[in-house]
């Protein structure tokens, strides 16, 4: 099978996010005086062949931690869903 | 005229001819297709018209302004390559030469600030190590509207940002620049770049294909539809709106892949293994092909299916004009082919074996002005593959070099003579001196901190200064203990006030900046920004810098070796001011101290050296100053003249002095050594004395105290060939002043915490330094 | 024999030519060392240099760590030998783990080039041993992401074992605790953000990087000699 996956990085709540905070100091001259807890991140997406869901959420969290995301400053998260069966062009 | 905006063609490359007016969504004219076809003895079919219109737009060709460029000087005893080639080379001596080349990004700038800059770093890297020499400086002179709207701040955050990210990332530090704020550049930003590099006079490499049966090799990024048409359409149309159309044709930068490009093409040059190379830059393969073909007198085979591709779907037209970034295009002899391989998959760099040589290029095509026989049948052919099927083919020389010269119209504005006498000199100074002078300060530093000006240990100079001055040194060269110098000159306010005057004295500035650090002009790179070339008065503009450049290069014996022309510089119907901008080199011949610094210090005399008065009814002009402009609104009027015999002894007097300083040697055989000499210099320019001293007050961190200036025309005129120096000694600089015939008066001493200057400016320093810090950055961050 | 420096050289990395020729003024042999090696072949110390490592894509240094070298700086600082990563090779060297904490973007969001002078905290290390404690020097910086960043757990157990070897007298990235370098508990492996090797030519400006050079290689030559 294989699975699409999306993984979020954000800093870790705690940390200082200058984008984010400065996104969100930029809102109020712009009308946006409601919008608020803005943060910055990334997003990776790739594919994952794997036989079934739960080692294609295995392989890419082990890919997050290990290389997407530095757990010193970094948490992620990982949004999976089936692609296609292994082999089929997607 | 057509207009280059109305779209793109149709991917359908058949061979079958097309009916018209493509050509005219290509931005060529009637007369331009029938030339092409009189070329081609045939129709030319799309992708044919493509390459002609990528090739023959105004960026490309120079169509409108090659008839007066030739008017330049470009010969000199150092110079080695002149104008023509990827970028100028000098040689510095001690077996090195340094290669040195401008280029503007502007219309890309506009569109997409960020990218737009960072691209132009990159492109102008390029030009320079495809001569061999490795890149190791940049400078950047950047005109906007005022910062005062958030679309200005936006434009100079984006452009700052990617010529950072871009050159820091990929290497070479960026060391100096100019910073200029007018209304005339709010819809439509300059973005200058300069790049200086240096290589071993036996590396010299030349773009040019040789040798029938060798391999034209593709290095670098694979092939997108990025920038697909970007030639013609970003570099030759004006800018009226609905820009986020044009948005998909901007080039992304990717500066690892350059750095990777950098090493290994200098490493491909060093182990002699490339024939010829080129930058795919503007118009791509088309360019790159058929420059290579025509320079070498060689035709050159081409199979579009064998370039590397990023997106699917791309018709052969698409490959040959793409504007991908970091790519470079080599001739490689077959035996070479393995070595070169091994080497690029060493720095993970791609390289594709993409074409072939064909011909020994027997063909010597006469001068590509006349009809007709540009590139008959015996000249070198650019054959255009699909595979095994022939999809293009053409005089490869009829490409780079056959495009129509133009003789535009120009015509002297009308109200030239009303103009200049509006003159603002005699205008009364009303309120406070002090005052204005605040407004005239700008710190640049908001802007090079953000930019690695110290890589290669070389910087001795940097941002910020008069002229940057640099080790002459660098992985792979020689040793030496010579020191080259470089300076970026403009001042629109002058220029449009008198463009042929203006610029001589732009060029004068950057003598006299040289002379700060103690070095001696040899070369003249120039980036000639004008508005749009179907307006005749335009092209008196040019026509006019260029004849006023002409005079002063030969007056100064400088070589202009290398330049770029951006025209079309407009928004909604109003042409920029013409902007000529220089690129000054400077030797120096011994560098193993620090020059003196742009300061003045605790005790120190303040040495005016230079005339104090010019010729004539106006004695001290304030036509096309900073303080007239921008304090004033006054915009016309009459320029200070230029005595070039009194500006060389001046500059001539003080790069002396400098390089004394800078040298190390025994100095004067009796009195002060040299190094001991001078505490600071400083070139008297925008802004006049009032700005040079406040610069070398702040700098300095001490007040100073000057006195006998009569009046705020004295304060403010930039009349030139002026310059100040502190000393301790200022009997001995006056005497040394006095035997090389350069007027010297002290004017004043460094010390206190007030900048004064008697009956015309009382401040504290701290006002005066808040002034200069924070004027920028306030401006660009507002709360 | 003068002590061997090693300065590895990842595509991207920009400084090695400056760090070698930084090192040789303050004494030390110093050859570039390919990221694809996977022996370092006798060196006295290794040295990561400033630049952009793989282009600093994804973070900086997150790339650069799996090359093999990596594999092999790591058991010669584990070996004892001396290790030092400037600018990039710091945030090398903490994303392989080698050094604590993290080096997030400057707080003003924007790339610095900028005079800095820095305090000398701890001299239990190989940059800063015989180093007098409180000693001020003048050391540029040069990035984007420099501020030092770790735990309040990880930043007490550098305060208590004294491993805080630089601080910025003026902070000008918004690094926690004024950090500007740091060591590891062995003191062998160090890191900062500021260049010393930018610092070692009064022509250029300062030579006040030369000390912290000399330092190193004299550890470097005690290894040579042991």
């Amino acid at each position: 099978m294989r699975f699409a996956a999306r993984v979020e990085v954000l800093l870790r709540p705690g940390i200082a996010d200058p984008e984010g905070a400065t996104i969100e100091r930029a809102l109020p001259a712009l009308g946006f005086h409601d919008v608020h807890q803005v943060r910055a991140g990334r997003s990776f997406r790739f594919e994952v062949d794997a036989a079934d869901e739960l080692t294609a959420r295995r392989r890419a969290e082990d890919l997050a931690r290990q290389l997407l995301a530095n757990p010193v400053i970094e948490d992620s998260e990982l949004v999976l869903t089936v692609q296609a069966p292994a082999g089929e062009p997607s | 005229m057509s207009s280059p905006d109305a779209g793109e063609p149709q991917p359908a490359p058949q061979l079958e001819p097309q009916p018209l007016p493509l050509h005219r969504a290509l931005g060529l004219t009637d007369e331009e297709l029938g030339r092409i076809v009189e070329i081609l003895a045939r129709e030319p079919n799309q992708l044919e018209l493509a390459l002609y219109g990528v090739m023959w737009s105004e960026h490309c060709s120079y169509k409108s302004s090659r008839r007066h460029l030739r008017r330049l000087p470009t010969t000199g005893d150092r110079v080695l390559v002149g104008p023509g080639e990827n970028a100028g080379v000098i040689d510095a001596g001690d077996g090195i030469a340094v290669a040195i080349r401008i280029e503007s990004h502007n219309h890309p700038s506009a569109i997409e600030p960020h990218q737009g800059a960072a691209t132009g770093v990159g492109g102008i890297l390029r030009d320079v190590f495809t001569m061999g020499a490795r890149p190791l400086a940049v400078m950047d002179p950047l005109f906007f509207g005022p910062p005062d709207d958030a679309r200005q701040r936006w434009l100079v955050e984006g452009v700052v940002a990617g010529i950072s990210s871009y050159g820091n990332s990929v290497g070479v530090p960026t060391v100096g620049g100019e910073l200029t704020f007018d209304p005339c550049y709010a819809g439509n930003p300059l973005v200058n770049v300069l790049c200086l590099g240096a290589l071993p006079v036996d590396r010299l490499v030349l773009a040019r294909a040789t040798g029938a049966g060798n391999l034209a090799v593709l290095l670098g990024a694979t092939t997108g539809r990025d920038g697909i048409g970007g030639v013609s359409v970003l570099a030759s149309a004006g800018f009226s709106g609905g820009d986020d159309a044009k948005r998909p044709n901007v080039q992304v930068g990717d500066p690892f892949e350059e750095k990777r490009l950098i090493e290994a093409c200098l490493a491909l040059l060093d182990a002699g293994l490339v024939v010829g190379i080129q930058d795919l830059g503007g118009a791509g393969l088309a360019c790159g092909t058929s420059e290579l073909a025509a320079r070498g007198g060689v035709g050159l085979d081409v199979d579009v299916l064998a370039v590397p591709r990023r997106e699917p779907g791309m018709a052969p037209w698409e490959v040959m004009t793409s504007e991908s970034q970091e790519r470079m295009l080599a001739i490689v002899v077959p035996e070479a082919w393995p070595a070169v391989d091994a080497l690029c998959r060493r720095w993970d760099v791609r390289a594709s074996v993409i074409g072939t040589v064909t011909d020994d290029g027997s063909g010597v095509l006469p001068e590509a002005t006349g009809h007709g026989d540009v590139g008959g049948s015996s000249s070198g052919r650019l054959r255009i593959f699909d595979g095994d099927a022939v999809v293009g083919d053409v005089p490869a020389r009829s490409l780079a070099d056959g495009a129509p010269v133009y003789d535009r119209p120009l015509r002297e504005p009308a109200d030239l003579a009303s103009k200049r006498a509006d003159d603002p000199t005699a205008s009364e100074e009303r309120g406070d001196c002090g005052v204005e002078l605040r407004t005239m300060l700008l710190d640049p530093s908001w802007v090079y901190r953000q930019y690695d000006h110290q890589l290669f240990l070389n910087t001795v100079a940097g941002p910020g200064g008069d002229a940057a001055l640099l080790r002459l040194a660098g992985p792979g060269l020689p040793p030496s203990d010579r020191g080259v110098a470089v300076t970026t000159d403009s001042a629109p306010r002058w220029c449009a006030i008198d463009p042929r005057a203006g610029v001589a004295l732009v060029l004068a500035e950057a003598v006299a900046n040289l002379a700060c650090v103690g070095a001696s002009p040899v070369a003249v790179v120039n980036c000639l920004n004008f508005g749009n070339p179907e307006h005749p008065e335009v092209m008196w503009q040019l026509s006019e810098t260029v004849d006023g450049l002409a005079a002063a290069c030969r007056a100064f014996g400088i070589p202009v070796i290398g330049g770029n022309v951006s025209l079309y510089n407009e928004s909604t119907g109003s042409d920029i001011l013409p902007t000529p901008v220089l690129g000054v080199l400077g030797l120096v011949e011994r560098l193993r101290h620090r020059p003196p610094p742009v300061a003045v210090a605790e005790g120190a005399s303040v040495v005016l050296l230079g005339c104090r008065r010019g010729p004539g009814d106006l004695p001290r002009p304030l036509g096309g100053s900073r303080w007239a402009v921008e304090c004033r609104g006054r915009r016309h009027g009459e320029l200070p003249p230029l005595d070039y015999g009194a500006h060389e002894r001046v500059t001539g007097f003080v790069g002396s002095l400098v390089a004394e300083a800078v040298g190390g040697g025994a100095g004067a055989a009796d009195g002060v050594a040299g190094q001991d000499l001078l505490d600071g210099v400083h070139d008297v320019s925008g802004g006049g004395l009032a700005v040079a001293l406040a610069e070398m007050a702040v700098t300095g961190d001490i007040g100073v105290r000057v006195e006998g200036i009569d009046g705020h025309q004295e304060l403010f005129t930039e009349l030139p060939s002026r310059l100040l120096a502190t000393t301790r000694y200022p009997d001995e600089l006056c005497a040394r002043a006095k035997e090389a015939g350069v007027p010297a008066e002290v004017i004043g001493v460094g010390g206190g915490d007030r900048f004064v200057v008697e009956e015309l400016v009382d401040l504290p320093m701290h006002q005066l330094a808040r002034s200069w810090v924070r004027s920028l950055a306030d401006r660009l961050e507002p709360v | 024999m003068s002590a061997r420096v090693g300065v590895v050289v990842f595509p991207g990395t920009n400084c090695e030519h400056d760090t070698v020729s930084a090192f040789e003024r303050a004494g030390a042999t110093a050859t570039l060392v390919w990221h694809t090696e996977e022996r370092l072949g006798g060196l006295d110390a290794v040295v990561l240099p400033g630049g952009f490592a793989h282009g600093d894509y994804l973070r900086p240094g997150a790339i650069a760590r799996f090359s093999p070298v990596m594999d092999a700086v790591a058991r010669f600082a584990a070996a004892g030998g001396p290790v030092l990563g400037i600018c990039n090779g710091f945030q090398v060297l903490t994303e392989s783990g080698l050094l604590p904490g993290a080096l997030v973007k400057n707080r003003g969001l924007r790339f610095l080039c900028a005079p800095s002078r820095v305090r000398v905290t701890s001299v239990s290390s190989v940059l800063t041993c015989g180093l007098a404690p409180g000693t001020e020097l003048g050391i540029p910086v040069n990035h984007f992401s420099g501020s030092y960043f770790c735990d309040d757990r990880t930043l007490a157990e550098l305060r208590d074992a004294n491993r805080v070897v630089l601080r910025y007298v003026e902070n000008p990235n918004g690094s926690i605790d004024d950090i500007a370098g740091i060591t590891n508990a062995e003191g062998n492996v160090v890191g900062l953000m500021p260049h010393p090797e930018r610092a070692s030519d009064v022509l250029l400006g300062s030579a006040d990087g030369l000390p912290l050079l000399r330092a190193l290689v004299a550890a470097a030559a005690d290894v040579h000699a042991a």
